[in-house]
This record gives structure tokens, C-alpha cells and sequence, in this order.
């Protein structure tokens, strides 16, 4: 069963990216990174667990608290940003 | 026994929301609606999936490391959501509506919005 949520894991981040690369404006790509980091981070946790690694959950948690850091900061750079004078 | 059937029902029904998010952020029409797919199911499945994993492991200092990631996420994710929706609106970003109903209904509010603030 873990095999079938890592297979699921992997079909979601396929269909994330695709929402990242067609996305109409800036939010829909930061939208889609974010969710992309949140499921590598489930992916490093599920994974690492049936694979048996050394330590995988600090790697998780420290990838968890960066995607949530990085993305705060691409929002803030996003913040004053008009979708409309440009396509992003 | 038990536990390990708790732990599959966790990881299937985590990988079930997992795929659901997936596909709403791909094929729903607009930002906002995307947004809420992909926030409400990302946040339950990370719940699921995590339990899963932690009921498979046992006892061990990895559960609790487990826990404070399950909080962490559920922490992280809502407030990710809420921000990134107040920079699409900070950033001039509507809700394009077909309906004329519906796009007078939004402008009554943006104005009631406006008076009271």
C-alpha cells in the first residue's frame, strides 16, 4: 500500500508541474511550486520510510520549513505585482 | 495487525487526496477555485499520509520527530494558502465571473467594502 501512495506522490507532482508551466499568471506558478514542494517533502517522508533511509524525517522537516520560508518570500517580492501589464 | 491496516487505509486515503488535489489544480477554471482545490486537499493528505508513516513506525524518536511535521505542515499550509491569496489580491487580481449577476454581486461588495472601510 505505501507503493501505491508513493505512485500517487509521483502522479500529483506531474500533474503540478504541468500547472506550473501552463499557469496564466504568476500566482497560479507560485501556487503550483508550493504544492510541488509540499508533496517532495510527503515524497521524502513516504519514501524514505519504505526505502528504509538514515534520518529521513529531519531531511523532511527541514525541507518542509523551507519551502514554507522560500515561498513567503517569493510572495512578498509578488506582492506589489500587476498580472495585468504583463504576461508572466 | 491492527495498526498495519490502520496504516494502509491512512497511506491509501492519503494518496487519494494526494491525486484529487492534483488533478482539481490542473483542471479547475480559475485561480481562486485552484487555490482552494489544491490548499484543502493538500493539507488533509499531509495529515493522512504522515499518520500512516508514523503508525507504521512504532515507537520510536522518529514519531515524535513524525508529529512535529504533521504540525508543522498543518501550520504552514492554511497560512500559506491565506497569504498567497492576499498577494493575488494585493496584487489588482479579480475573479473574472462570465456572469453579469455575479460580477455586479462582487462589485456591491468591493463598494460596501470600501464604504465601510
Amino acid at each position: 500500500m505505501i507503493v501505491a501512495a508513493i505512485l500517487a506522490l509521483l502522479v500529483t507532482m506531474a500533474l503540478v508541474l504541468t500547472r506550473a508551466f501552463i499557469g496564466p499568471t504568476v500566482y497560479d506558478r507560485i501556487l503550483a511550486v508550493n504544492a510541488f514542494g509540499t508533496k517532495s517533502v510527503l515524497l521524502i517522508t513516504v519514501g524514505g520510510h519504505a526505502m528504509g533511509w538514515y534520518s529521513y524525517v529531519d531531511i523532511a522537516l527541514m525541507y518542509a520549513l523551507i519551502n514554507f520560508v522560500g515561498t513567503l518570500a517569493v510572495m512578498r517580492f509578488f506582492e506589489t505585482h500587476d498580472p495585468r501589464h504583463d504576461e508572466l | 495487525m491492527l495498526i498495519g491496516l490502520l496504516s494502509d487505509l491512512c497511506l491509501l486515503f492519503g494518496g487519494l487526496l494526494c491525486l484529487t488535489g492534483g488533478v482539481g489544480l490542473l483542471r479547475l477554471p480559475s485561480f481562486f477555485v485552484r487555490l482552494h482545490a489544491a490548499s484543502v486537499t493538500e493539507t488533509l493528505a499531509t495529515v493522512f499520509l504522515i499518520a500512516g508513516v508514523m503508525l507504521d513506525t512504532g515507537w520510536a524518536l522518529d514519531t515524535a520527530k513524525l508529529l512535529l511535521l504533521i504540525v508543522i505542515m498543518f501550520v504552514a499550509n492554511p497560512s500559506i494558502t491565506h497569504a498567497l491569496c492576499r498577494t493575488a489580491a494585493h496584487g489588482k487580481y479579480r475573479p473574472e465571473s462570465n456572469h453579469e449577476p455575479q460580477a455586479s454581486h462582487q462589485q456591491e461588495n468591493q463598494s460596501s467594502n470600501n464604504s465601510t472601510s
